[in-house]
């Protein structure tokens, strides 16, 4: 335990001493931030907490089974751990978690599981393979009573009671303290290659990659960087692609890609094909919104102090609402998912209220979240998108039914959750 | 199986009650006669049934509504049902409980290619969905086998799988969007044609939630552009331990084959005799390893496949090499359960799920059982996934077999939870594995579970009865035994 100036930091090296910290924590009815290796902790609303669940001692992978497909590890675990792991056998997860690290002002790699799965991440590979959601398989962790609870379980197939996994996933820590997670893991590609397509507009490019995902050839990545974000890549071929920068994804087994490659730049008319290095690069750069992060990526000058925003909208919908989001505010766009992902920055300072002028820009479904932005800006704003009040009250429910004092990450997501 | 004691106060209301249903529901909407109640008394578990106190099939969201309003404020039990082809008793219903049909939700709203999904209501049946894009060369990926009739609701309720879902995912990991209807009548709108609903997952908390949290009326799921070729391969093994150690190396070298299936020998001679697949008849276990996606891909896949089988042991290995042989190859497979049927007058399928390197030890006692309570057992198996389908045959006419039967397939679903798995990989808890779930679950996790539940029904009126073996009172579980004033743990405490 360390004491800092606003209170204390516990850190407990075993689920039970988790599950006690808790039971502290209720009796003295204080509440808790907690934290796994922090490098999130500038996402969601600033959590109003003077003490600290800090988790990082739990690491350590306990099982992996290559051949089962699982690995188990103690939430703490860093992913600088678990990814060279996989890799060396081959394989991966494949919802591709991004780092958003440089993107919130921290370094690179400082992830840890527990807080990739609270945070319910996707990379590109979302539009096959989907999120964090799809591959969590079992949990451990405490809930608001102090009481140790298992959910899920250890195996890729399982419909025994309900999937309480999922519900951790995009939870940000405020359910329950997550000590273990089980996690499907699958072969990595053997091969990755991109098809580029230079100087397209929103609407074609966004029109080219439907083509691409209404295609048979398993698209795993698609996505568009217009003229001004493409030109800040550090990879030679997309910076200097002369323009916007719109990206195919096709990955697998090596005689597959170059068939699928072959057919698909056929079928889009693509200007050309970014070979394995570069292609590795510049998704890496697309899933973590390294175009938005200060330095690193390139030489464009990026603005650090825009706030960036993630909208998740019907892909068609997407050139629509970069276009209503670039006429209602100074925002830079550019769009993943094969348009149903939007990174925005945005110049603050504008005129009235930015999270209901982003909102506006979504004509249908969708919802937006902002991502970054200082500390007073985030505690004022709808970091999430606001809830119609039926959900809002069954959300409340559900965070009563685990964390019936609301001692977890107080006000995180929502007020009063 | 013993079901919550029917509430005598409630069957007394009955006349009440289908007043007030058939102010809602008008004409042939609400069903009193016994003779057509019969119809819903049981699903797929044939084994246990019981007439609804009423039957209700509503057609629009609104009248779901006013149903499950009606039903909360007289303390009416609800228990929903799609097709009512579920294998654990998920939609077997109560005595003293109306039975909500969604039969009339049957239409297709939206077909959205620009967005690859398809907006339909949740009494379409699985099969129905990919019906409706195969034109156009798409299609809806899990697969159950009985798709022909499963309604996507049902599948909803307990995330469904089926023999591809390996590579693309059990229902849960298909679906936008959903509407529902909570027990006190709110509509709720979760998700959409967009990805991940915003806020808590609650989507994916209540698929797979087996009828207990709400009623599902509107479904939008995802449709994938069909795989350019499929092609399959069968391999025989001498035993089913190299059967299974030629499983995990195809994982093992980063081969995810669209479907893995296998069977033991049994399984085999029984699906042979009944549609003439073409199966080897001398060997131990039987892999069909089917390999989808471009041609370039499947070609090259096959042959590794292939040789992977060689180097364990393989002594019979067939490739299809045209579509009426690769259907030929699964006709075996997906008439493997009315196949067994047809060497045993009654057969009882279990589910249950094991890290696949316990399959050896797992067959050797499942051996020993059929010495033990004295009846045979056919194994069909997801290989792949490790999803075991053990076919315990017996006859319910001599006595003593069924209860044989059942306490056979409670031993086997122990034994998956021993090796490290659990108690059912798709079929659902239901009724069926309810009193088994303290095997795999403790006291704190179920009550847990049950929290959740509390959050979408809190008085327990929808489903009850099925997946916890005890449903406790939500202001039971609510209590919080913190007394002010004398604070169990007074200091901060140090590790």
């Amino acid at each position: 335990m360390t004491t800092e100036a606003a209170g204390s930091t516990l850190k407990p090296e075993t689920p039970a001493q988790a599950a006690e910290a808790v039971r502290w924590a209720l009796s003295a009815n204080e509440p808790l931030e907690i934290l796994g290796g922090g490098s999130r902790r500038g996402f969601g609303r600033p959590v109003r907490a003077a003490h600290r669940l800090d988790l990082s001692a739990l690491a350590g992978v306990t099982d992996y089974e290559p051949e089962e497909l699982v690995l188990t590890a103690g939430a703490g675990t860093p992913m600088a751990v678990i990814l060279p792991m996989l890799a060396e056998r081959r394989q991966q997860l494949s919802f591709e978690p991004p780092d958003y690290g440089p993107l919130l002002g921290r370094p690179a790699g400082q992830g840890t599981l527990g807080g990739l799965i609270a945070c319910g991440l996707g990379g590109p590979r979302r539009i096959k393979d989907g999120s964090a959601r799809d591959h969590t398989l079992g949990i451990q962790g405490v809930n608001g009573r102090g009481e140790l609870y298992r959910g899920g379980g250890k195996v890729v197939k399982n419909v025994t009671g309900y999937d309480v996994p999922k519900l951790m996933t995009g939870s940000f820590g405020t359910l329950t303290a997550l000590t273990e997670l089980t996690v499907k893991v699958l072969p990595a590609p053997e091969e990755t290659r991109t098809l580029l397509l230079a100087g397209r507009d929103e609407a074609a490019a966004v029109a080219a990659l439907t083509r691409a995902m209404q295609s048979p050839y398993e698209v795993s990545g698609a996505a568009h960087l217009p003229a001004g974000i493409a030109a800040r890549s550090s990879v030679p071929g997309v910076a200097g692609a002369g323009g916007a920068a719109t990206l195919v994804r096709l990955e697998g087994f090596a005689p597959s890609v170059t068939a699928r490659v072959a057919a698909l730049r056929e079928e889009l008319g693509a200007d050309a094909v970014l070979e394995r290095e570069e292609s590795l690069a510049v998704w890496r750069e697309v899933r973590d919104v390294a175009f938005f992060a200060g330095g690193g990526a390139g030489d464009g000058a990026m603005d650090v102090a825009r706030h960036v925003w993630k909208l998740s909208v019907p892909p068609a919908d997407g050139p629509r609402v970069a276009e209503a989001l670039r006429r209602a505010l100074d925002a830079e766009v550019y769009l993943d998912w094969a348009g149903g992902l939007l990174w925005a920055a945005v110049a603050p300072g504008g005129d009235g209220d930015e999270g209901a002028a982003v909102r506006a820009a979504m004509p249908g479904s969708g919802h937006a979240t902002l991502v970054r932005a200082p500390e007073a800006v985030r505690a004022a704003a709808d970091v999430f998108q606001p809830l119609p009040e039926p959900l809002l009250a069954l959300t409340r429910r559900v965070k009563a039914g685990f964390d019936p004092r609301g001692l977890f990450n107080p006000g995180r997501m929502y007020p009063g959750v | 199986m013993k079901m919550p004691e029917p509430d005598a106060g409630v069957i007394e209301r009955r006349r009440e009650l289908i007043d007030r249903l058939r102010a809602i529901v008008p004409g042939e909407g609400v069903i009193t006669d016994e003779h057509e109640r019969r119809a819903y008394e049981c699903d797929g578990l044939t084994a246990y049934r019981q007439l609804p106190l009423v039957v209700v099939l509503p057609s629009t969201t609104e009248q779901v509504s006013r149903v499950l309003k009606t039903c909360k404020e007289m303390g009416v039990k609800v228990v929903p049902r799609g097709s009512g082809t579920s294998l654990s008793g998920g939609a077997l219903p109560l005595a003293d409980g109306v039975l909500l049909g969604l039969g009339k939700f049957n239409r297709i709203l939206e077909v959205d290619y620009a967005n690859r999904c398809a907006v339909v209501q949740p009494g379409v049946t699985n099969l129905g969905i990919s019906t409706a894009v195969a034109a156009d060369g798409f299609y809806y990926a899990p697969d159950p086998s009985s798709q022909i009739a499963c309604s996507i609701g049902g599948n909803i309720a307990e995330n469904s799988g089926g023999v591809h879902c390996l590579k693309y995912g059990l229902t849960t990991n298909n679906l936008l969007g959903l509407e529902m209807v909570l027990m006190d009548g709110t509509v709720l709108r979760l998700g959409g044609k967009h990805v991940d609903a915003g806020g808590y997952d609650l989507m994916g908390i209540v698929t797979g939630s087996e009828g207990l949290l709400g009623v599902v009326t509107e479904v939008t799921v995802r449709i994938l552009r069909k795989p350019a070729t499929a092609r399959a391969v069968l391999i025989g093994f001498p035993s089913s331990e190299q059967a299974g150690d030629c499983v995990a190396a195809i994982i093992a070298a980063g081969i995810i084959p669209g479907g893995m299936e296998m069977m033991d020998k049994p399984a085999i001679h029984a699906a042979e005799a009944f549609v003439k697949a073409g199966y080897p008849l001398d060997v131990e276990a039987l892999l069909i390893v089917e390999l989808d996606g471009p041609a370039a891909e499947v070609d090259h896949l096959i042959d590794r496949v292939a040789e992977i089988a060689r180097d364990k042991g393989a002594c019979y290995s067939r490739v299809s090499t045209t579509e009426e042989e690769r259907l030929a190859f699964w006709a075996g497979r997906k008439a493997a359960f009315p196949a067994v049927g047809r060497i045993s007058p009654d057969y009882y399928c279990m589910d249950g799920t094991i890290p696949r390197k316990a399959l050896p030890l797992v067959l050797q006692r499942m051996e020993e059982m059929q010495t033990t309570y004295g009846l045979r057992c056919a194994n069909v198996f997801h290989a792949g996934d490790g999803n075991l389908h053990p076919l315990i045959l017996y006859d319910a006419n001599k006595p003593g077999e069924l209860g044989r039967a059942e306490e056979f397939g409670a031993a086997i679903l122990k034994l998956c939870v021993e090796v490290g798995g659990v108690l059912t990989g798709e079929h659902g808890v239901g009724v069926e594995k309810r009193d088994l779930m303290l095997h795999q679950f403790n006291e704190v996790d179920l009550n847990q579970q049950q929290r959740i539940k509390c959050a979408f029904d809190p008085d327990g009126l929808l489903n009850p009865g099925k997946v916890f073996p005890v449903l406790h009172r939500c202001a039971e579980l609510g209590r919080l035994h913190v007394h002010g004033g004398e604070l169990r743990f007074p200091d901060i405490p140090r590790f």
